[in-house]
């Protein structure tokens, strides 16, 4: 991992794509920038005229901007915790995984964060949250592990990233000055490595807890309320698994598109997504159940104020909601990564849009239809997004797509020194791990 | 302390809906025009909810008019982020309209729907304007509403006794949809006052309190029909 190492330049097309920018980056970044135009116009007309540019309404006064929140924060659950595992685990095939999935959950955590804010009648009082915050609120709670969280995982993204910076401090001209501050004096020297690898490992750990209680606090939103379907012991494991589950599908998109734009096709290879697809399966059957006995025990105990939801659910004005949903997430994905012959980078990739979709509608099933239909006699409701939900929609996944773009441009997307490390310290650690497994084999002077 | 509560025979509502406008037009609620009525997005602190039992030819319908229920223990004051809705000392559920954020959790966690939010910044027609009632505050675009059992009122009735050198008065004060409904179905008062008329009612056999299950424990108590036909 130092510097000056003589394999560095092995590795050095993980620089390039700094070093060298295309025509497409442009038009892309400019594409997204129009978006993003749209979406700054759309909110500016909800900040003149009030919340009612939404198709929100009595009783269905959440909508799209929380399935945003609720989505997205799941999605960053991809990074920071998956990466986490995998160096927890010492899982060798992480090396070119871990950066990619770190940013996403930083800046998608951000955009989750942000849609909450859209979603505020009188945004201009969000502090209030702060001056007056109630801790008996599982808002309040929702604000405190969100930013524990983007805090925890910022600070992950950026530790390992170190020792990169300083490679591009030493050989990129362009922003040096921004890898001389970034880079915080690193030379690789003896005691620096150490420091660095006890505090990488120090974060890998406490950053698992806090993933865990970021999507457990934003189901309480919902379970802590006594409305029907909401109301569920299971919500909180329900809710991480749908976000590890939704975060890998978007690590392998985001892998599978890094790849090809990038030309990494050396480092991520074949075996990477098969490893990841396999993840995504097991999340795949687990959803699964655990949709299954949600649904089972309020279909069982068949209490009418339950029922009316979930039949509206299962049978009516949601029902192609519903159904596409256990399409998306389960029989497709299973179908596809079940069998070695269809598990392929495009087998993973197919599968993973179809559940990232599909975790997007399973948001959206758990907070609408339980609004519509409230216990007392309303008047039928329904809820159509307007123009301006979509269009801050768009500008979410717009913003998303540009800071990554972005990222690419400024360091390595795939960690350079901890490929380096692997072809030095990693197979080594490999070869003594597999030994200390067997049993030792005895030597002759122990034979009597 | 009194404990102000409410009692709804139903068996006296006629679906007049005279409560609805009263009340209105004592909170300044904004009317909303008909294409934004149409979308959900009218406010009516006070609503008539209409239930049909059975079908033809066996049908009943019943009027319900539906305040907040101001619960002893409510599920939308537990969520509020910045306490902008909580349980004042009167026991009523009150609402702080400067403070609200807008994130509309009390609107969600309300077994009862009897939260309003102000979709746009409503303007009212002229008329409306002047009639104003200056006591109530109106309400920007952004922030949650709903019925405050005309706490304005118990605050006038609080000053003359205060004025007066004397203690609160049960029956000093009352709400605009009681006083306004034209059978008597709507009573108002102290219920801890074993006198007062709402306590008595409270005992009555055809008492019941609305999703009573959920153990919200409302102050707004019905009374179910009589049966016509009993000889």
């Amino acid at each position: 991992m130092r510097p000056d190492a003589p394999t560095l330049e092995l590795d050095l097309a993980l620089i390039n794509p700094i070093v060298k920018t295309s025509r497409t980056f442009f038009i892309a970044a400019a594409f997204l920038l129009l978006v993003i135009l749209w979406a700054n116009l759309a909110y500016r007309s909800q900040l003149v005229e009030g919340l009612g540019v939404t198709g929100l309404n009595q009783p269905v006064s959440w909508g799209f901007y929380i399935t945003n929140f609720v989505f997205f924060i799941g999605i960053s659950h991809a990074g920071t915790l998956i990466s986490a595992i995998l160096r927890i685990a010492q899982a060798e095939w992480r090396r070119p995984i871990t950066r990619m999935a770190e940013v996403i959950t930083v800046v998608v955590l951000f955009l989750g964060a942000v849609n909450i804010i859209f979603d505020l009648g009188r945004p201009d009082r969000a502090l209030n949250v702060i001056y007056w915050g109630r801790y008996q609120s599982p808002l309040l709670w929702d604000v405190t592990s969100i930013t524990t969280y983007l805090t925890a995982s910022t600070i992950y993204l950026y530790l390992p990233l170190i020792p990169d910076v300083a490679i591009l401090r030493d050989r990129v001209s362009r922003f040096n000055w921004l890898y001389r501050i970034l880079a915080l004096g690193w030379r690789g020297t003896e005691r620096q490595e150490k420091v660095l690898q006890r505090a990488i490992a120090i974060m890998a750990i406490v950053v698992i807890p806090v993933a865990v209680s970021v999507h457990s606090v934003v189901s309480f939103v919902f379970s802590m309320t006594l409305q029907p379907m909401w109301h569920s012991t299971i919500f909180g494991p329900y809710f991480v698994v749908g976000a590890i589950f939704s975060g890998i599908a978007a690590l392998i998109i985001a892998m599978v598109v890094v790849r090809k734009v990038y030309h990494l096709e050396a480092y991520m290879k074949p075996i990477h997504f098969n490893y990841l697809s396999l993840l995504l399966l097991i999340m795949s059957l687990l959803w699964f159940y655990f949709t299954f006995a949600e649904y089972l025990t309020g279909y069982y105990g068949g209490e009418p104020e339950e029922m009316k939801v979930f039949w509206a659910k299962l049978t009516g004005d949601f029902a192609p909601f519903f159904w596409s949903m256990v399409l998306c997430n389960f029989f497709i994905p299973v179908l596809i990564l079940s069998f070695r012959r269809t598990r392929t980078i495009l087998g993973a990739l197919l599968a993973s849009s179809t559940v990232v979709i599909g975790m997007w509608i399973e948001r959206f099933i758990i907070i609408v239809p339980t609004l519509s239909h409230p216990r007392l006699p309303h008047a039928a409701a329904i809820y159509l997004p307007s123009l301006v939900e979509w269009a801050m929609f768009a500008g979410s996944i717009a913003t998303f797509i540009l800071l990554y773009m972005v990222f690419t441009k400024l360091f390595p997307i795939i960690s350079l020194w901890e490929i380096q490390e692997g072809r030095e310290v990693g197979l080594r650690h490999m070869e003594e791990r597999v030994r200390a497994y067997l049993p030792s084999t005895p030597t002759p002077s122990s034979q009597v | 302390m009194p404990r102000w509560a409410m009692v709804i025979d139903i068996d006296k509502c006629t679906g007049c809906q005279a409560c609805v406008l009263a009340c209105k037009a004592e909170n300044n609620i904004p009317a909303v025009s008909r294409e934004e009525s149409a979308r959900g997005r009218s406010i009516s602190w006070m609503r008539i909810l209409h239930e049909v039992e059975g079908e033809y030819p066996d049908v009943r319908l019943r009027f319900i008019p539906r305040p907040c229920m101001h619960c002893d223990n409510p599920p939308c004051t537990k969520v509020c982020p910045v306490m902008a809705t909580y349980k004042d000392r009167d026991g009523i559920v009150a609402q702080i309209y400067p403070r609200c954020i807008g994130c509309r959790f009390c609107m969600a966690a309300c077994p009862y729907t009897v939260k309003y939010f102000n979709w746009h910044t409503y303007e009212m027609p002229n008329l409306q304007q002047r009639m104003h009632n200056p006591d109530v505050s109106v309400r920007t675009k952004g922030v949650v509403e709903k019925c405050t059992f005309c706490h304005h009122r118990l605050q006038r009735a609080h000053d003359e006794a205060r004025r007066q050198g004397r203690p609160l008065e049960a029956g000093s004060y009352t709400t605009a949809c009681s006083q306004t409904c034209p059978t008597g179905a709507i009573r108002f008062g102290d219920l801890d006052d074993r006198d007062s008329e709402v306590a008595r009612l409270a005992k009555s056999p055809r008492a019941f309190r609305l999703l009573a299950e959920l153990g919200t424990q409302p102050k707004v108590i019905y009374l179910t029909e009589r049966d016509r036909h009993a000889t």
